[in-house]
C-alpha cells in the first residue's frame, strides 16, 4: 500500500479527550482535553516525560482504560467515533485494523505461551477460518518480515528464550499481523539496551514507510522521532503544549519546554545547541495539577501570569503552542530560556 | 528434568522406608494385644493356642527380627496376611482401592474445577456478589467438619428429599458391572449399563462433593489472588489489545499464568483429600481403603494398618511427584537440572 495522497480522510483526529481517573482519594484529570490528528501513512510523534498522559492517551484510542477511567472528547478513526462504538466492534478493531506495541516486551508477552502460538492467536482472533498449517506459515513470514533468523525454529521459542531486541521485533511481526491502518508504538525502544534501540526503530521505520502504515510513535525521547516522525505534538502534565512539523520545532521551539528537551536531546554532531541541558524539577503528579500552566513552576520564563491564567493552545507559524510567552521570536525567547 | 525425575523417583523408596519403619514402631508401641484380636477370649486361656497362633503370625520372635521379615517382605509387595480378614493385606487393599481412588478422583475433580471457577469469578467480580459469595462457600467448606457436614448431607438429600441414594456405592438390587477398571461409573459405562450407570454416579455425588468442598475453599481462594496478581500483567493487556474478549483473556492468559503458583496447592489437597476420605468412607459406608483403616485399627490388625499407611504414604509421595511435574510443564521458565 503506497502512502496515501493528501485528500484522504485523516485516519486519527482525537479531539478534546480527556481521561479522568476516579479513585478512592478523588477524582484526578489524566488527561486534559488534548487534539491530535494523523493522516492515513504518516508518522506522528508523541512526547512528554514519564506521566504526562501519553500511555492513557494512546490506551483510550484502543478503549483499553480501566473501569475507573472516565472518558470524555471524541477519537474518530476513518470517520467513526471509537468512543461510542460497541465493543464488540472495538474488539474487531483492536488487533485488527488498529494494533499496538507496548513499552516492555518481556512483561508485554504472555511468559507461558511460545511467541509463535501468541502470534498466531492474533491472526485467529481475527479469522477464524485460518487452518493451523495457514496460520504457522503466517507466523513464520511475519517473523521473517521483522529479520527474526530462522523463523521456523524461533517460532516454537518461550519469550524468555529471546534477547530482548528479538522480543520487541517478535512484538512488532505479532502488531503487524492482521495489516493494521494505525499502529501504537507505546515507548518501544524504551525498555531496550541502548544498542538495540537504533535497530528496533530502524525496523519499525522501514515497515511503516513499506506497508503504509499510519504510526503513532510515544517516547519520552525527542531524539526518538526526530528522523520518524513528520508531526511532533509535545505533551506535559496532560495537555499538549506545543505541536508542530518536526523540522519547525527543531528550527524553532516556541514552548519553553519543547526547549528544554531538544536541550536534552544528545546531539551526535555536538554542535549548534550548546551543551546537553536536563529541564530542572520534575513534572507535577496528577494530584498536584495546578490551574494555571502547568510547567510555570520549572519554567525560567514564568511570570505571575503564568501561574494565574492557563495558557491556551493558539496557532503559531506552522504548529500550535501552549505559553503566554510564545509569540516572541524565537531565538531571543531560547535566549532568555538559558 | 529426565535427570530431576530420576531423582525424585530414586527418593521415593528412602521416603517409604522412613514410613514403613515408623509404621512398623507405632504398631509396635500401642497399647493392646494383636492376639486379642486373632483369638476369642476361650483360646486365650489356652497356653497351646496362643503359641501356636504367635509362631503363625510370627508373634514369637524378636523385634528387630521381624522388622527385617517385614522390611523382607514389603520389599515384595507383601504386607502379610490381616488378622482381622485373614487374607493378604495386599489384596484387600487392592480390593478396596478402586473404591477410594473413584471417591477421592471425584472429588478432586469436583474441588478443584468449583474452586478454580469460583476463584476467577470471585477475582474478575472482586468485591461484588460473586466474591462475597465464594468466600463464604470456602470458609463453609473449609471450617465445617466433613464428617457432620456428610451426615446431614446424606440425612437432607438421601433420606428427607429422596434425590440421591444414600450409603455405598451401587444399590443392592443393582447388579455391579463386570470389573475392569474397579471404578464402578466407569466399568457401568464400558459395559454400556446405563441404569447401574446412573445409580453409581448418584451414589458418587454426595461424597464427593463433600469431600472435594472441603478443599474447594482452599483452591478458589489460592486462585483468587493468584488471579488479582496476573490480571495486573502487561501481558493480560497485550492480549486486550489483540482483540481477545474477556472470557479468553480470563482463562487463555490469566488463568494458565494463575494457575502456576496454585497447582503446588492443590496438590497439596491432595493429601488432605486422603486422609478425608476415611471420614467420608465410614459415613457413606463407602467400601474403600478408608473404612478398612478405620476397621483395622479398632482391631488392632497391625499387617492392615502398616499396610494403609505405606499406601497412604505412596499415594502421598507420587500425588507430589506430578505436582511438581505438572509445575514444570505448565511454567517453561522453569528448567531443572
Ligand atoms: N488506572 C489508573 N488509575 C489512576 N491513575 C492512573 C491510572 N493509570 C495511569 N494513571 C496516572 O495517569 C498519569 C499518566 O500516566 P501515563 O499515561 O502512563 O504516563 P506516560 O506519559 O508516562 O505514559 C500518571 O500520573 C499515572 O499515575
Ligand atoms: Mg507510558
Amino acid at each position: 500500500m503506497p502512502a496515501a495522497p493528501a485528500t484522504d480522510p485523516p485516519l486519527l483526529e482525537i479531539r478534546d479527550l480527556r481521561v479522568h481517573f476516579r479513585t478512592p482519594a478523588g477524582v484526578f484529570e489524566a488527561v486534559g482535553g488534548i487534539d491530535l490528528d494523523l493522516t492515513p501513512g504518516e508518522v506522528l510523534g508523541l512526547v512528554g516525560e514519564s506521566g504526562s498522559g501519553k500511555s492513557v492517551a494512546m490506551k483510550a484510542v484502543l478503549g483499553l482504560l480501566p473501569p475507573q477511567a472516565r472518558v470524555t472528547g471524541q477519537i474518530r478513526f476513518r470517520g467513526r467515533d471509537l468512543l461510542t462504538l460497541p465493543e464488540r466492534e472495538m474488539r474487531r478493531l483492536r488487533g485488527g485494523r488498529i494494533a499496538m506495541v507496548f513499552q516492555d516486551p518481556l512483561t508485554a508477552f504472555n511468559p507461558v505461551v511460545t511467541i509463535g502460538d501468541q502470534i498466531g492467536e492474533m491472526l485467529w482472533l481475527h479469522d477464524r477460518a485460518l487452518s493451523r498449517r495457514q496460520l504457522r506459515a503466517r507466523t513464520e513470514e511475519l517473523l521473517a518480515l521483522v529479520s527474526i533468523p530462522e523463523p521456523g525454529r524461533r517460532i516454537g521459542a518461550y519469550p524468555h528464550e529471546f534477547s530482548g531486541g528479538m522480543r520487541q521485533r517478535a512484538m512488532i511481526a505479532m502488531a503487524l499481523a492482521n495489516d493494521p491502518e494505525l499502529l501504537i508504538a507505546d515507548e518501544p525502544t524504551t525498555a531496550l539496551d541502548v544498542t538495540v534501540q537504533a535497530q528496533i526503530l530502524d525496523v519499525l521505520r522501514g515497515l511503516q514507510a513499506r506497508l503504509g502504515i499510519g504510526l503513532v510513535l510515544v517516547t519520552h525521547d525527542l531524539g526518538v522521532v526526530a528522523g520518524m516522525a513528520r508531526e511532533i505534538a509535545v505533551m506535559y502534565a496532560g495537555r499538549i503544549v506545543e505541536a508542530a512539523p518536526v523540522d519547525d520545532l527543531f528550527a524553532a521551539p516556541r514552548h519553553p519546554y519543547t526547549r528544554g528537551l531538544i536541550g536534552a536531546v544528545p546531539r551526535p554532531d555536538g554542535g549548534g545547541r550548546g551543551p546537553l541541558v536536563a529541564i530542572e524539577g520534575s513534572p507535577p503528579g496528577l494530584t498536584e495539577r495546578l490551574s494555571g500552566c502547568a510547567f510555570a513552576p520549572r519554567c525560567p520564563l514564568a511570570a505571575a501570569r503564568c501561574t494565574a491564567e492557563r495558557p491556551a493552545l493558539r496557532a503559531l507559524g506552522s504548529g500550535r503552542a501552549a505559553c503566554h510567552f510564545a509569540g516572541a521570536p524565537a531565538p531571543a525567547a531560547a535566549e532568555a530560556a538559558r | 528434568m529426565a535427570r530431576y525425575l530420576l531423582r525424585r523417583l530414586l527418593a521415593m523408596p528412602l521416603l517409604l522406608l522412613g514410613v514403613a519403619t515408623a509404621a512398623f514402631l507405632l504398631g509396635n508401641v500401642v497399647k493392646g494385644d494383636p492376639l486379642a484380636s486373632i483369638l476369642n477370649e476361650r483360646q486365650m486361656n489356652n497356653p497351646e493356642v496362643v503359641a501356636a497362633a504367635k509362631a503363625r503370625w510370627g508373634l514369637d520372635r524378636s523385634m528387630p527380627e521381624r522388622y527385617a521379615i517385614y522390611l523382607g517382605n514389603l520389599a515384595q509387595g507383601d504386607f502379610g496376611t490381616s488378622f482381622r480378614t485373614k487374607r493378604p493385606v495386599m489384596r484387600d487393599l487392592l480390593d478396596r482401592l478402586p473404591a477410594t481412588l473413584e471417591l477421592v478422583f471425584s472429588a478432586m475433580l469436583f474441588g478443584s474445577v468449583t474452586g478454580i471457577a469460583l476463584g476467577v469469578a470471585a477475582a474478575h467480580w472482586q468485591n461484588g456478589p460473586a466474591d462475597h459469595g465464594a468466600r463464604l462457600l470456602a470458609l463453609i467448606g473449609s471450617s465445617v467438619p466433613v464428617f457432620w457436614s456428610s451426615l446431614i448431607a446424606l440425612y437432607v438429600f438421601s433420606v428427607q428429599l429422596g434425590w440421591l441414594p444414600g450409603a455405598g456405592r451401587l444399590d443392592a438390587a443393582i447388579r455391579p458391572p463386570e470389573s475392569v477398571t474397579g471404578f464402578l461409573t466407569v466399568d457401568a459405562a464400558l459395559a454400556g449399563d446405563w441404569h447401574a450407570f446412573g445409580n453409581a454416579l448418584g451414589h458418587l455425588v454426595l461424597p464427593s462433593v463433600m469431600l472435594g468442598w472441603a478443599v474447594l475453599g482452599i483452591i478458589s481462594r489460592m486462585i483468587r489472588a493468584s488471579m488479582l496478581d496476573v490480571m495486573q500483567q502487561d501481558y493480560i493487556m497485550t492480549a486486550r489489545a489483540k482483540g481477545a474478549g474477556t472470557l479468553r483473556v480470563l482463562l487463555r492468559h490469566a488463568l494458565r499464568n494463575a494457575l502456576v503458583p496454585a497447582l503446588t496447592i492443590i496438590g497439596f489437597t491432595f493429601a488432605y483429600l486422603i486422609t478425608g476420605a476415611i471420614l467420608t468412607e465410614t459415613v457413606f459406608s463407602w467400601p474403600g481403603i478408608g473404612s478398612y483403616a478405620v476397621d483395622a485399627a479398632r482391631a488392632l490388625d497391625h499387617p492392615a494398618i502398616i499396610g494403609v499407611t505405606v499406601l497412604g504414604a505412596l499415594a502421598f509421595l507420587t500425588a507430589n511427584l506430578l505436582t511438581d511435574i505438572a509445575y514444570v510443564f505448565a511454567n517453561p521458565r522453569i528448567r531443572l537440572g
